[in-house]
């Protein structure tokens, strides 16, 4: 019966895509269902506090030092004896991550003495704008509970058109800092409360002045 | 006056049906071949993605159709609608159901049948070679030119097999009417064994294989090749395009309903008795839609389980296995029924 089989193999191969049928699809429809991610998995990062609300971060740079993509930029400051920021000498009061550049080694998780920086699960980063790309301290923060910021997108402008209906909605939505004068932090945005106040006359300015002899 | 009354009616519903069966067929095609090959197809446009052929058609119409400047305009513009037309003119001559009686009028459920039927099957769906040699040609680019070459070298060669297919049928029949054929497979052997002209098993597989070939469906669709070697309608865009698109499909359907209607009997099928008259007049057409669907099912199997054929192959397997074949069965199928009519000449 060899010349049977010999007949019949060629039709064998239209059982394969039938069986396919049984096995379901392999396809996850992913805004609706998001895979469960390794427990080790390197996401986006986050900026971690205490559990009496203190930030652990101390500004000591070390995770800038430590980027092998140059992607961190920090700055500390020396906390204010009446209300400190975290518990230690200093608070880093700058905190960017430039996220086009970040390859997500966790080089600075390790390289952190007060496990201040960690990283998540979260993997969702689109942006519509390469400004929007860097991650600020705001962003970065945990909430007081211990919840990452989470999307920071998802009440931005572009997205929650109440937002838009706001005075400078628009231009905040065109650029992210609101403000011509950005200059690496998020200025002070009225409406939506974030970012710092531009200094008042005379007083001397939160943001950091970037120059030549500051950073060296 | 009723005549023409009544084939304004038919030719409407007909046009209709064709339509609505079109609009469900790409659907369902690509909800079964994604079936098949572990995904989940469209499912974004209304129930179970339903709606997704209706989305496609309506954005395919709004689209610009582009003119390429080279483009010979008024027959690169009758190249689809020439597609599209014979496609359509097949459908006429299928009987979807078996006669209903209203009133004493018998009426068919057929547009028209002809006395020809099977040859004016043969010359109309030879007239697409027209439409896709057209469509290269007048685009005035050299690839659709191509393209347009390959598929009217397949398209004919291919319709040498299946016309040859299906002289058995006309011999075991003994009539060239649609109608008649389907007539002819009513009966049975012996008690339970349908009377389908599936007995001339080679013939059936010739014709299903050459009307792969015809409708350029996989693995035969080098017409189209839309992955690597580049078809006949590459300059087309938007609703011309569309048109092309429909004309395949409508194709396929026809194709499988040709398949049904020749082979396996048509509408023919058990209906019983103690049903109501008009759900009795609906069982001819569930059979006859049931098995052609299995067809088109059979087409969408076979488009994800094999590869596209190499150009020559595809030639020398019309050329040299499928004709011969098919002459040698004509010829014992001439001297089986020589014999049963005349009996053998010995004795």
């Amino acid at each position: 019966m060899s010349w049977l089989s010999d007949l019949l193999g060629p039709l064998k191969g239209f059982l394969v895509p039938l069986r396919q049928i049984r096995k379901g699809p392999v396809t996850r429809k992913y805004p609706q269902v998001k895979r469960v991610k390794p427990q080790r998995f390197h996401g986006r990062h986050t900026l971690n506090r205490y559990p009496n609300g203190m930030e652990k971060c101390i500004g000591c740079e070390l995770c800038a030092g430590v980027c092998p993509a140059n992607c961190i930029y920090v700055r500390g400051k020396d906390n204010p004896p009446d209300n400190p920021v975290s518990p230690g000498e200093r608070w880093g009061f700058v905190y960017e991550i430039n996220m086009l550049r970040c390859i997500f080694c966790a080089m600075c998780v390790e390289a952190c003495p007060t496990q201040a920086i960690t990283m998540t699960h979260l993997f969702e980063m689109s942006v519509t704008n390469r400004d929007d790309a860097i991650y600020t301290r705001t962003e970065l923060l945990v909430d007081r509970d211990g919840t990452p910021n989470y999307p920071p997108h998802e009440d931005s402008p572009l997205t929650n058109l109440e937002e838009l209906r706001k005075g400078d909605g628009w231009m905040r939505a065109t650029s992210p800092s609101g403000r011509r004068e950005y200059e690496g932090i998020v200025a002070w945005t009225p409406s939506a409360r974030t970012g710092e106040l531009p200094a008042e006359r005379g007083q001397s300015s939160g943001t950091p002045q970037v120059s030549e002899d500051a950073d060296g | 006056m009723t005549v023409f009354i009544e084939a304004a009616i038919k030719v409407a519903v007909a046009f209709v049906f064709i339509m609505l069966t079109t609009l469900v067929l790409v659907w369902a095609e690509r909800k079964w071949v994604s079936d098949l090959q572990n995904r989940i197809g469209p499912d974004r446009a209304g129930p179970f993605g339903i709606l997704q052929t209706l989305a496609d058609g309506l954005k395919a119409f709004f689209k610009e159709s582009i003119r390429p400047t080279q483009s010979i305009y008024l027959l690169y513009l009758v190249a689809p609608i020439a597609a599209l037309i014979p496609a359509l003119l097949i459908f006429l001559v299928i009987p979807i159901g078996a006669p209903i009686e209203i009133g004493g009028t018998t009426y068919t459920l057929q547009v028209m049948d002809l006395n020809i039927g099977l040859l004016y099957v043969l010359a109309v769906s030879s007239l697409a070679v027209y439409a896709i040699t057209l469509a290269g040609w007048s685009s005035g680019s050299k690839y659709p030119l191509l393209g347009a070459v390959r598929a009217s070298a397949q398209m004919i060669s291919y319709e040498a097999a299946m016309g040859l297919a299906l002289v058995p049928v006309v011999l075991l029949t003994s009539t060239t009417s649609i109608a008649g054929i389907v007539d002819a497979q009513q009966g049975t052997f012996g008690s339970f064994i349908p009377a389908w002209n599936i007995v001339l098993i080679p013939s059936f597989i010739i014709f299903l294989i050459a009307g792969f070939a015809e409708t350029n469906r996989p693995p035969f669709d080098l017409v189209e090749a839309e992955s690597e070697i580049v078809g006949y309608h590459t300059e087309y865009s938007g609703f011309a395009f569309a048109l092309f698109f429909l004309a395949e499909y409508i194709n396929v359907f026809n194709m499988s309903a040709l398949t049904v209607t020749l082979f396996l009997g048509g509408w023919a099928g058990p209906v019983p008795s103690f049903l109501p008259t008009w759900i009795q007049w609906l069982v001819p057409v569930f059979w006859f839609l049931l098995k052609t669907w299995a067809f088109v099912f059979l087409f969408v199997w076979v488009r994800a389980t094999l590869p596209r054929m190499r150009y020559d192959k595809l030639m020398t397997f019309g050329w040299k296995r499928l004709i011969p074949v098919s002459l040698a069965w004509i010829i014992l199928c001439a001297v089986a029924i020589g014999f049963r009519e005349f009996g053998a000449p010995w004795s």
